[in-house]
């Protein structure tokens, strides 16, 4: 029966192929889900992101097989806006008008995130977006799954001028030229000269995208370093210019004992590339660690391997943010009954799901989790080796304390507020972040 | 001679025997124990210095394994090891001495954490064990340890050690340590004068960070003392700065001019755009990897020889992709200048996607020899070796190609098809493979320079995309068509970036550069050295 069955839906299918091509996506899109996933798989950014389109495939596939969403399958569209930020804009609109998919998870620059949020906004859909990033924004169809700054740079920094971190008296903010190294530096300076920094014991510098030429910047380093005062370095350095910012250091004999570099985008990816004896002990802030001990990240681990064939991928930190914000969409979608973005949207906030660490990330109002912030120190083997765990969750702030034009503003997405900028001082809500 | 031998023999006795009854062995155990039950980093701290306060030497060894984090703890007994990672498993030794204690799996030992306050404090209590030392070395480094932390109470076994030390280079560093240590002591003003007067003819930074945070905390004689002799070293200094800033011009220029050179010769000398000089460099980088990957794997004591391998094979791999690209795109596009520039885009970006798919998006590890790391130092100049060693790479590249351009039948009948195509072709030239065989050297070249590039910089898919610029740069500015303008170019603009680099940031250095280039371009839109003659107009 079967047999006889499937030639003869071979032959349909064959005969309709051409007549079928118009009416398969709308079946397709009855008895499936989808899910965009909008991260680049060519040009610069590609070294960072693909290793998150791979990881979301592995979770839908794990999602379907537990029996996909309200009894269907879920269904991946990829795409690629190959580093291009406009192409960014364009892809995301194909994804939700065309492809008409449920939520999208992607992005990993700031500015690829810009791109998208007039889309977003404007088609009413959903976006996850899994990366650290700089704050100072909150919109009601964008999901922060990755840190804010107060769940990042600022335990970092008090790490470091804790006893355990060194009690750092002198401070080099190193960062990529672009928005979050300059937002998260001018946060973390307002914050360290609120704890009684001078203002001659921060140097704060800048290098362009790719920086490959670190020799003057390392010896800046080393002469600020050399004033008598305890001195540290926090990198905001992006991704590609980490490996010859670090074998610089190495080269030129700056040990993590004298001058310790603190960094925000340097996971066990970047990590990967380098050889890493020279930077036992330099530090990273992340919210998870490949290393953690937990049997949910061992699972993870396991299946990621096995899922990708090698054994020597790792894992990071932006992978369990989707991992989170996946998991969290699932459970909302299951709390609403239904995938449409209106809808979800209001069910996301409270959700609460088990991160990798062995805690609970959870949905606040304002869009953002609650983290866990953990100090690393870089091990020989290529990992992280926790030195310092905060005791317990911290709450996305995402609008910093510690800028004058930005502390009296809050976000709840909760009705009646509905509001992403509402100024308490004035009662009202818009100001800053409107577009 | 005897007497001397005597009382030596007789302090070494006395010292031992002080040790040996200071903390007997069952005593040191029982400190090492106390690892297992340490909570936390402070525990750990105490239990080091509950270990230096003996001062017997053989607690270096469960020290120093423990700053590497190779101490570990068996879950079953408690028992603190030295441990040795292989595999999935950790060979065990005894913490004391050296015996082999058997084997146990990962998941069966806990390593002991460390963090860079608990290294810094082990580093300094090796420095005081590890000043009786053989190895002069490590009295050497015993003795910069001791340098950087003074403490009152170091003066004492420094005296003792000063006066033991035959070394020359250590007795003088042992004597600034000691200096360094008075000016932290409530010895007399003069002595402390003295040392001030010591540490200021060491003249580098370190000694500048000394004698600021005397500088600091002294008052009256020193620390007018202290002042004078910081500016006097920072005045040194600033000279060594601008020697340090050029030398990091020249390193970058050796960097511009290794990207460059390929280029000189498939735009400078054949005249072709080609977008892809990248990408070749990238494939020689990429190559480096292969060889060093099959090394690791097949013949680990290679290692050290892995670039001198990849270099003919960097050559001749991107030599060959040069060739099949000018035979397969670029031959069909000559004097289509616009064509030839998309064309060549379309293959450098086929080629950044075929090593994606092959080698995967992320940055691959290509490892230093151990003759490319660290630095040595010239006075106050730091040197890394990697960048020294590129340097001279870069100058014997250029001769080379210099010679084979200058003094060989093939580079005279390059500069022939280059200055006159047709007439070259009357003469039995073979113009089209000459063509094919100039743009598969560049191409070669640009290949080895890859195997130089993949020490400094990332082995990634994107790698190429960072040098295309400034090697259309410096050809551009240094003269379409001359070698020796390309070499003049990548100094030049090499020096002027580094020098402006500490007064501008990078990011502005950067800008000032490119619109110093603009306009040096506008007075001279040939460059630096311009070709003269038909060839020109051609």
């Amino acid at each position: 029966m079967r047999g006889n069955f499937s030639i003869i839906a071979k032959m349909f299918s064959a005969s309709v192929v051409a007549a079928g091509l118009m009416a398969a996506p709308a079946r397709a899109a009855d008895d499936t889900i989808k899910v965009g996933i909008l991260h680049s798989l060519s040009g610069t950014m590609a070294i960072s992101e693909t290793t998150l389109k791979d990881a979301m495939l592995m979770l839908i596939d794990e999602q379907n097989a537990k029996g996909g969403l309200l009894g269907k399958k879920l269904e991946a569209v990829v795409v690629d806006p190959a580093s291009n930020w406009p192409l960014f804009a364009e892809k995301a609109r194909e994804l939700i008008s065309k492809d008409k998919v449920a939520a999208v998870f992607g992005c990993w620059t700031s500015v690829s995130r810009k791109s998208v949020l007039p889309v977003f906004s404007e088609l009413d859909n959903i976006l996850f977006y899994p990366v650290q990033y700089e704050g100072e924004e909150s919109e009601r169809n964008v999901f922060y799954t990755g840190a804010a700054p107060n769940q990042q740079a600022i335990p970092a920094v008090d790490y470091l001028m804790s006893e355990d971190g060194g009690s750092v008296k002198r401070w080099v903010l190193e960062g990529t030229d672009y928005v979050y190294p300059r937002t998260t530096n001018k946060i973390l300076e307002a914050y360290l000269k609120s704890k009684g920094v001078a203002a001659e014991d921060i140097m704060v510098n800048y290098t362009p995208f790719g920086f490959a030429d670190w020799q003057t910047e390392v010896s800046a380093i080393k002469k600020f370093g050399s004033a008598g005062k305890k001195t540290a370095v926090v990198s905001t350095v992006n991704g590609d210019a980490n490996v010859p910012f670090y074998k610089e250091l190495g080269n030129q004999g700056i040990k993590a004992e004298d001058i310790p570099v603190m960094a925000f985008s340097v996971g066990e990816e970047e990590l990967a590339g380098l050889d890493t004896a020279p930077l036992v002990g330099h530090l990273a802030a992340w919210n998870y660690f490949e290393s953690i001990d937990t049997p949910e990240n061992k699972k993870f681990i396991a299946d990621w391997h096995k899922f990708i064939k090698n054994d020597k991928r790792t894992t990071n930190d932006p992978m369990e943010a989707h991992y989170i914000g996946f998991n969290m969409w699932v459970k909302a979608v299951e709390k609403a009954g239904t995938t449409d973005p209106d809808k979800v949207i209001d069910a996301m906030v409270g959700v609460s799901v088990p991160n990798l660490t062995g805690g609970y990330a959870t949905m606040m109002p304002n869009h953002h989790i609650t983290k866990p912030v953990l100090i690393g120190e870089i091990q020989a083997d290529g990992q992280f080796e926790t030195v310092s765990r905060t005791p317990g969750l911290v709450m996305g702030d995402e609008w910093s304390d510690y800028l004058p034009d930005s502390k009296d503003l809050i976000s709840d997405w909760r009705k009646p507020l509905s509001c992403g900028n509402f100024n308490v001082a004035t009662g009202k809500c818009g100001g800053k972040g409107t577009n | 001679m005897t007497l001397i031998r005597t009382i030596g023999l007789t302090l070494l006795f006395l010292l031992a025997m002080l040790s040996s009854s200071g903390a007997g062995e069952a005593d040191l155990r029982a400190t090492i124990a106390k690892f297992a039950t340490a909570k936390g980093f402070s525990d750990i701290g105490a239990v080091v210095h509950e270990l230096t306060a003996t001062g017997d030497p053989t607690v270096e060894r469960p020290l120093s394994a423990l700053a590497d984090g190779n101490l570990y703890i068996r879950k079953a007994d408690s028992l603190v090891f030295v441990g040795k990672e292989a595999g999935e498993s950790v060979q065990l030794f005894d913490p004391l001495g050296s015996e082999a204690s058997g084997e146990a799996a990962k998941d069966d030992v806990t390593k002991i954490k460390v963090n860079n306050t608990l290294r810094r404090v082990i580093r300094d209590a090796l420095g005081t064990l590890t000043l009786g030392a053989k190895d002069p070395a490590a009295r050497l480094a015993a003795a910069d340890t001791m340098f950087k932390t003074p403490d009152a109470s170091n003066i004492e076994p420094l005296d003792t050690a000063i006066a033991k030390e035959t070394v020359a280079g250590v007795k003088a560093l042992l004597e600034q340590a000691r200096a360094a240590s008075v000016l932290v002591s409530d010895r007399p003003e003069a002595d402390k004068l003295a040392a001030v007067a010591l540490i200021g003819t060491r003249g580098d930074r370190d000694a500048v960070s000394l004698l600021t945070s005397v500088e600091s905390s002294a008052s009256g004689a020193v620390k007018d003392a202290a002042t004078a002799a910081i500016a006097s070293i920072n005045s040194t200094l600033a000279l060594w700065d601008a020697g340090q800033n050029i030398w990091y011009g020249i390193s970058l220029g050796s960097v511009l001019l290794l990207a460059a050179i390929g280029l000189a010769i498939t735009f400078g000398v054949m005249g072709v755009i080609n977008m892809a000089h990248g990408e070749m460099v990238m494939l020689g980088a990429y190559t480096t990897f292969v060889v060093q990957q099959v090394i690791r794997t097949s013949f680990p004591g290679l290692f050290d020889w892995s670039l001198v391998i990849a270099l003919p094979l960097a050559f001749l791999v991107a030599a060959f992709v040069g060739l099949i690209i000018e035979r397969g795109v670029i031959r069909f596009l000559y004097g289509r200048p616009l064509e030839t520039l998309l064309a060549t885009w379309g293959v450098s970006l086929i080629l950044q996607q075929a090593v994606r798919s092959i080698f995967g998006p992320t940055n691959q590890e290509v490892g230093n020899p151990s003759w490319m790391s660290g630095s040595f130092d010239i006075g106050q100049l730091a040197i890394t070796w990697n960048r020294l060693w590129i340097l001279v790479f870069a100058l014997t590249v250029f001769g080379m190609l210099l010679y084979v351009m200058k003094r060989t039948p093939w580079g005279l009948q390059m500069r022939a098809v280059t200055a006159n195509r047709r007439m070259a072709a009357s003469m039995g030239i073979r113009t089209p493979w000459v063509d094919a065989l100039t743009f598969a050297l560049g191409s070669g070249i640009a290949g080895i320079a890859g195997v130089a590039l993949s020490q400094i910089d990332n082995v990634s898919p994107n790698l190429g995309r960072g040098y295309i610029i400034d090697s259309f740069m410096v050809v551009v500015f240094g003269g379409v068509g001359n070698l020796w303008g390309t070499l003049v170019g990548a100094f030049s603009l090499g020096i002027v970036n580094k020098v402006l680099e500490p007064y501008a940031g990078a990011v502005l250095g950067k800008i000032v550069v490119l619109v110093l280039i603009i306009l040096f371009i506008q007075k001279r839109p040939r460059g630096l050295f311009a070709l003269k003659g038909r060839a020109v107009e051609a």
